[in-house]
């Protein structure tokens, strides 16, 4: 047994792929003294890993996923335990094959090799024993493989400890997480307390318990995997290896099927969603398994079976195979389906790796401990930082409708704008019973309702006729309307009136407000009271970490707002950046103020005839880039010259329990000037895209930099900032990549339906082969969407110097063709009002 | 004065057996609780021998049957009837018998035959108005505190639940011949035959030494140093779940809960964690020496031996290490 | 041939039972349940006689609605059909329970014949009384063994087989109809096949009252008398450190010591 130290420097709690993951990292990172500390035993202390199915299919849309996993896979094999058996997802139904393109399509985007389309006949040749009559094809992905994720622990804490960074102690409960003035300072087990700088945990679904002991929140749920394993199989009995066939999964039923050994295991995510409360979790003594093995709900799984034997008869039917195990097995699910890593915004230094799955584990653990190091993770972790989550993300409710509605969209068909339906509405705009009335289709974001366009704008459609660029296709056409591309054209021409209430606001203020500020900025906040200011945040490593706008109010206060999809990890990095000493201070006001975005030609006749005339908003008066208090029907708001549509306009931040007064008058106003409700979807897709303004998540990530995305200014602030050196050794070199605006030539598919990319998909050359840049990325589409002012169908992408040529051809791969694009614009120029003569007038 | 105890007395070769032996000293116990009661035997068989001397173990009167159809061969009905019999004849307060297969089997039958209910593997016993006593359920993790009552107290006794006490200079027990009758129809299931243990074979449930070996023997090829290993010591390979279901052993060497169990004087298990599915079929081993490579997996806490390595590097060395010990010795 | 399996739903328990604070009951909040291993092996040779045999084979539990799953998990095995003597969920002694099971079969039999063989597992896993298949056979008026771990069915008769107390085995020989107590190692119980489940899924189940919840008497002549369970408790955890005797092959000559020491060396 191992005896407890008093204090370590970082102390991880739970022994499974993650924490094992952890410790390795970190001491490759560099850390001594770390303390891994495991309530079950060794090798296998009974979390989710002992019995997690263990194959890694490479595939997912998301990029940040299929990185974390990828370069998961990777670890696996250099530590020899990977086994290499290739993967087949099958189709059942037409819609199944077209989603199998698209998968085809995102595997090419992240780099996935030797991926193919198979026909039946060619799946039957690799799994002989299927009933390819079933099946309409698969997509075959040779590196998918077995991984054996027990070992593959015992090496990395080997690793570790030969490092001579581990100390190891199983069998030793965490009871208590001690902190003191927010910062963790140890934990408290049953065997002693442990003081600690650093708290790691990687327990899995056991998480939020430990969690909760520090005050922090993990919002996940401990949920049910059914899985059985049949055996043993005759057609198995020569099996060279743990796993010679390609492992399928049959993805319109949601289960997996895999040679193990002589068996043959059946996994589902088809059954209703099991939640368990993690304090029901039985202990490891009293479980009959382990405790994330839970007894069998054979009537869950009955349906299963059914699907089963229908695929593989020949094994599944064979009355002489029986089911040799069945198990409820636990894992972890979280809200949004995403991992939940980093420092928890609620105790410094206690850090959270949860909701990993074996797939991506290790890659994941490089992330988190290179993000703990030095602030420049790899792979950017935007969509699993736990500092992402609103409160009401972090409540039962939420965790519980979420879970349940994705659980079964584990292996579903699921589209880049489809919405959740579960737990809404919870965030109103004040105006939210005007969008009621206007007819508002709302999309979800940061819990608040959006429209994402107006059906009360129907009448538009008339008006522009073919320039909404209606959609043929029933994908492109879900949770889309060309009513979009009216309203984007109706604020062109006159004015259009957003609500823009998803906003995150944060005020600083304070003596130091403007040094704290400024040491995080790229550009210069040090202004005069009064200007708006537009910057990116860099990470040391001078990866694009945010980008947002500053309103200077006062020389001792800044107000910062931001998106609202990653507003809380804004405000954990404004918050982080705050002195120790109470000069400088955060404070969260999304809350208190609605925002409404005015804009367009008319845009100044508007708010001229909604305000009281006391300020002048003049293009003199009220240039650019300026932010004034603006008096309206006796509201006085804040309004700021600003733009991401391209026009005219202002962005006025109103006190939340006055906005709806706010939102009448200015609708009253604009009404003699045919201005529109205008939703989302112009605001966040098809304006800013002609304009090339780039976006946070799509363009702007930590592997990007600003000279690649065209947002290098001229001069450079005298002040340091986070990524300064990084920034400035990327302004003296060479980009290897340039983000690009181009544009769709012919949207006509071998069908002869109009088809328009929607993000994701992969750019190539004119021989369809993928276009890698020097430092190994490849070229994608990073934002698609309609360019009705331009007529064009607009996508950005990053292309290597050799390709962002303006009139550069290239190809697009969509739905498995490939539609010819030209590259219009290398670099930001717009290609809508390229002289911003609009925003400016 | 209630009536005495009667206690079913399991013999072979003119000795009783331990776990009899055991009931008499639960008896004697019972006994004297009860304010003094005699304690008699049922010996069936030649037990002339033997009856007197259990008077040691606090017999006054050891009732024997000796006719040859009912005590030749053992026949579970007709000894059941024969108890039943003479617990009524004797009017006892309590009647007894090892917690054994017999002892269970021919306690049953008197219980059914008296149309009285029985408890089985009882720890000890207060004797009041009614019975307390504790008795094992599942196989002893768990026990039960209950009441019992009737004319007649009819119990089993776990084996190990008390020690045989055995007082010489006792007087010796009054032998008393029984000549039950008993129905053809008991007579009818009777052993009928013997057979020796098969020579040369062993099976995993007979093996003094069982070699086990789990996920850390790692393939089908490596089982030879274990097999190895159990031939030099004249042993049986038994495995963990892992192993059969990967296929590299036949599901007959499993051992666990859904294999069997075994009870071999030695358990090496090698490269077993120690999941409580494999040690429910283990623990009755009377010794466990562990060879794991990692000092904390749980197999340790149920081992009384551990050895600290690779499997693969141990079991060679210990083969080799025997057989030149008895190189030695030749 | 005509077949009976009596099985008795029991929660499948972990390392460590764990009670209800009430020490009524083992808490089965995150336990599955099945049949002790012995009945496991009961329903396998009430199968494996009807295939070599030809007749038809039937499960009987008695129990709570819920033990359904145990009749259906033998029926997924190859057991044909399946009687569930319901019960309001209280435990039940074996007295009272042998009663119900002898009338229940005296009832069946009158409607559809007689059985040949009726298989019990040696004891339940839970309360393991070791009575209960006897009892059954005594108000039968049939012959009846237990502890088999070998079975053949001949010609009205059956051959069985049981380890003997000293060492090899023994054989009994009984006239049909009669009453066996099976015990694991009699076989190798097959595993349900994915058909053998879609199928025991879709069969009927015959459910037979009884006791309070057919309104009639608790429990059997006798029963009151106990034993009744008053309180259930765990007996003290015996836990152990093994002895490190050495590490890697350097530790072989100490291993073979302990060998020496035990007896198990051998020459």
């Amino acid at each position: 047994m191992a005896t407890l130290p008093e204090r370590a420097r970082i102390v991880v709690i739970g022994a499974g792929i993650v924490g094992n993951s952890m410790a390795y990292h970190l001491a490759k990172q560099g850390w001594k003294d770390i303390l891994l500390l495991e309530k079950g035993t060794l090798p296998n202390p009974g979390g989710s890993t002992g019995h997690a199915s263990n194959f890694i299919f490479l595939t997912d849309h998301s990029k940040e996923m299929a990185a974390f996993t990828i370069d998961s896979a990777n670890q696996y094999r250099e530590l020899g335990v990977y086994h290499e058996c290739g993967g087949i997802e099958v189709a059942r139904t037409p819609e199944r094959m077209e989603e199998l393109k698209r998968r085809v399509a995102s595997s090419i985007s992240w780099g996935v090799e030797g991926i193919r389309l198979l026909s039946p006949a060619e799946v039957k040749a690799m799994v002989p024993f299927i009933d390819e009559t079933v099946i309409l094809g698969g997509f075959y992905t040779p590196g998918v493989g077995v991984v054996d994720s027990l070992q593959a622990g015992t090496l990395m804490r080997q690793a570790a400890m030969d490092l001579g960074a581990l100390t190891i102690a199983a069998g030793v409960e965490v009871t208590g997480v001690d902190t003191r003035d927010g910062r963790v300072t140890g934990v408290r087990t049953d065997q002693g307390n442990v003081e600690a700088e650093i708290v790691v945990i990687a327990c899995g679904i056991w998480s939020p318990r430990i969690a909760k002991m520090a005050g922090a929140s993990i919002p996940l749920t401990p949920a049910v995997h059914q899985m059985i394993d049949i055996g043993p199989v005759p057609q198995f009995a020569t099996a060279k290896s743990e796993v010679d066939y390609p492992i399928v999964r049959d993805m319109d039923t949601n289960m997996y099927e895999r040679q193990h050994g002589n068996g043959f295991e059946i996994g589902s995510y088809a059954h209703r969603a099991i939640l368990m409360d993690p304090d029901d979790i039985p202990s490891i003594e009293a479980s009959a398994l382990s405790p994330t093995m839970l007894p069998f709900t054979q009537d869950d799984f009955d349906p299963q079976l059914e699907d089963a034997l229908e695929l593989f008869p020949e094994i599944v039917g064979d009355e002489s195979v029986g089911v040799k195990l069945a198990i409820n097995g636990l894992l972890s699910l979280t809200p949004d389906g995403n991992p939940i890593i980093g420092e928890t915004p609620e105790v410094k230094g206690l850090w959270s790796v949860a909701a990993i799955w074996i797939k991506e584990a290790p890659g994941i653990a490089k992330t988190v401990a290179e993000w703990m190091t030095h602030g420049t993770p790899e792979i950017d972790p935007h969509g699993s930082d736990i500092a992402r989550f609103y409160d009401h993300h972090k409540t039962q409710q939420h965790i519980a409708a979420r879970t349940t509605e994705g659980f079964n969209k584990t292996y579903g068909i699921v589209h880049p704008m489809e919405q959740w339906e579960s737990n809404r509405p919870i965030r109103l705009s004040p105006a939210y019973d005007r969008h009621v009335e206007l007819k508002a289709r709302f999309f979800e974001a940061a819990g608040w309702e959006r429209p994402f366009w107006y059906g009360a704008n129907e009448a538009l459609l008339g008006e522009y006729g073919e320039r909404v660029m209606p959609r043929a296709a029933e994908w492109e056409s879900r949770w889309w309307s060309p009513i979009i591309n009216a309203e984007h054209l109706a604020m062109r021409d006159r004015a259009g009136l957003v609500d823009l209430s998803a906003f995150a606001i944060f005020d600083v203020s304070g003596p130091r407000a403007c040094a704290a500020l400024e040491r995080l900025c790229v550009n210069r906040v040090d202004v005069a009271p009064g200007r708006t200011v537009y910057t990116p945040l860099l990470n040391p490593a001078g990866g694009i970490l945010a980008d947002l706008t500053i309103m200077r109010l006062r020389h001792d206060l800044f107000r910062v707002v931001t998106g609202g999809g990653l507003g809380m990890r804004d405000r954990k990095i404004f918050a982080d950046a705050m002195p120790a000493d109470g000069s400088a201070q955060l404070h969260d006001v999304t809350n208190a103020f609605t925002t409404f975005g005015l804009w367009g030609p008319r845009a100044r006749d508007i708010l001229g005839a909604a305000s009281d005339g006391s300020t002048d908003i003049s293009h003199a008066g009220m240039p650019f880039l300026s932010s004034r208090s603006v008096d309206i029907d006796g509201v006085r708001t804040l309004a700021s010259r600003i733009s991401y549509v391209g026009e005219l306009g202002w962005e006025i931040y109103v006190p939340i329990e006055q906005g709806l007064r706010v939102w009448d008058a200015l609708w009253r106003a604009g009404l003699p000037h045919g201005m529109a409700a205008v939703g989302i979807g112009t605001y966040a897709v098809t304006a800013r895209l002609e304009k090339g303004y780039r976006a946070h998540g799509a363009e702007l990530e930590l592997d990007f930099n600003l000279v690649e995305a065209g947002m290098a200014r001229p001069s450079l602030k005298d002040a340091d900032f986070v990524g300064r050196a990084a920034y400035e050794k990327q302004r003296s070199t060479d980009p290897v990549a340039v983000l690009c605006t181009l544009t769709l030539d012919d949207p006509t598919s071998k069908s002869g339906v109009r088809r328009y990319m929607l993000g994701r998909e992969p750019i190539l050359d004119l021989e369809g082969r993928r276009i890698v840049d020097a430092r190994g990325r490849g070229s994608y589409v990073t934002s698609a969407g309609s360019g009705p002012s331009v007529g064009k169908h607009l996508l950005m992408a990053y292309l290597p110097p050799r390709h962002a040529k303006v009139g550069e051809q290239l190809l697009v791969e969509y739905f498995g063709e490939h539609y010819p694009v030209s590259v219009a614009v290398a670099g930001a120029t717009p290609l809508f009002d390229p002289e911003n003569a609009r925003i400016r007038s | 004065m209630s009536g005495p105890i009667l206690v079913f007395v399991e013999h072979a070769s003119g000795e009783a057996d331990r776990v009899s032996l055991e009931t008499l000293a639960f008896a004697r116990g019972l006994a004297s609780s009860l304010g003094g009661v005699a304690v008699e035997a049922l010996l069936i068989g030649p037990g002339a021998e033997l009856g007197p001397s259990l008077g040691a173990h606090g017999v006054a009167t050891a009732h024997v049957v000796e006719d040859a159809a009912i005590a030749g061969v053992y026949a579970p009905g007709a000894w059941g009837a024969a108890l039943a019999s003479l617990a009524t004849a004797r009017g006892a307060a309590a009647v007894l018998a090892p917690g054994s297969d017999r002892g269970a089997e021919v306690l049953a039958h008197a219980a059914a035959r008296l149309g009285l209910p029985s408890a089985a593997n009882v720890l000890s016993v207060i004797p009041g108005d009614p019975w307390r006593l504790t008795r094992q359920r599942w196989a002893g993790s768990l026990l039960e505190d209950a009441t019992l009552d009737g004319p007649m107290r009819l119990l089993s006794v776990a084996p190990h639940a008390v020690p045989v006490d055995e007082r010489p200079g006792s007087p010796a027990a009054a032998i008393a011949q029984f000549s039950p009758s008993v129905s053809a129809a008991d007579l009818a299931v009777r052993v009928t035959g013997h057979e020796a243990p098969a020579a040369g074979s062993v099976s995993l449930s007979d093996a003094k030494v069982v070699v086990g070996g789990g996920r850390g023997v790692g393939s089908a090829a490596a089982f030879s140093e274990l097999e190895e290993l159990a031939d030099l010591l004249g042993g049986a390979v038994g495995v963990s779940r892992v192993v059969t279901s990967n296929g590299w052993r036949p599901h007959t060497q499993q051992v666990g809960q859904t294999g069997q169990r075994i009870a071999p004087d030695l358990y090496i298990a090698c490269g077993i964690s120690g999941a409580i599915q494999h040690i429910v079929g283990c623990k009755a081993a009377k010794r466990i020496l562990a060879i794991n490579t990692d000092p904390e997996s749980p197999i340790m806490s149920v081992a009384d031996f551990a050895v600290i390595g690779d499997l693969h590097a141990v079991l060679p060395a210990i083969s080799a290490e025997i057989r030149r010990r008895r190189g030695h010795g030749q | 041939m005509n077949v009976l399996v009596c099985v008795k739903r029991v929660p499948q328990t972990g390392g460590r039972i764990v009670l209800t604070t009430d020490g009524q009951e083992i808490d089965t909040k995150f336990l599955g349940f099945t049949v002790s291993p012995h009945e496991e092996c009961a329903v396998e040779e009430a199968v494996r006689i009807v295939e070599a045999g030809g007749g038809s084979s039937t499960v009987l539990t008695l129990g709570p609605g819920a033990a359904e799953d145990q009749l259906r998990d033998a029926m997924a095995l190859g057991i044909d059909r399946a009687i569930l003597l319901e019960t309001d969920g209280s435990e039940w002694d074996p007295v009272s329970t042998a009663a119900a099971i002898a009338e229940a079969i005296r009832a069946d039999e009158a409607a559809r014949g007689a059985y040949d063989v009726v298989l019990f597992g040696n004891e339940s896993a839970d309360a393991g009384g070791f009575q209960v298949g006897i009892r059954v056979a005594v108000a039968l008026g049939r012959p009846v063994v237990t502890g088999l771990k070998g079975l053949e069915i001949g010609e009205g008769r059956l051959t069985a087989r049981r380890e003997a107390p000293s060492g090899g085995w023994e054989t009994y020989d009984l006239a049909l109809p009669a009453v066996v107590g099976v015990k694991e190692g009699i076989n190798l119980p097959r595993y349900p096949s994915v058909p053998g489940r879609l199928r025991a899924k879709k069969k009927e189940i015959e459910r037979v009252p009884v006791g309070a919840a057919s309104g009639g008497p608790a429990a059997a002549a006798g029963a009151a008398l106990g034993p009744s369970m008053v309180v259930l408790r765990l007996p003290e955890e015996q836990r152990s450190e093994a002895e490190v005797i050495g590490r890697g092959a350097d530790a072989a000559p100490a291993v073979v010591d302990l060998l020496e020491k035990i007896g198990v060396l051998g020459s």
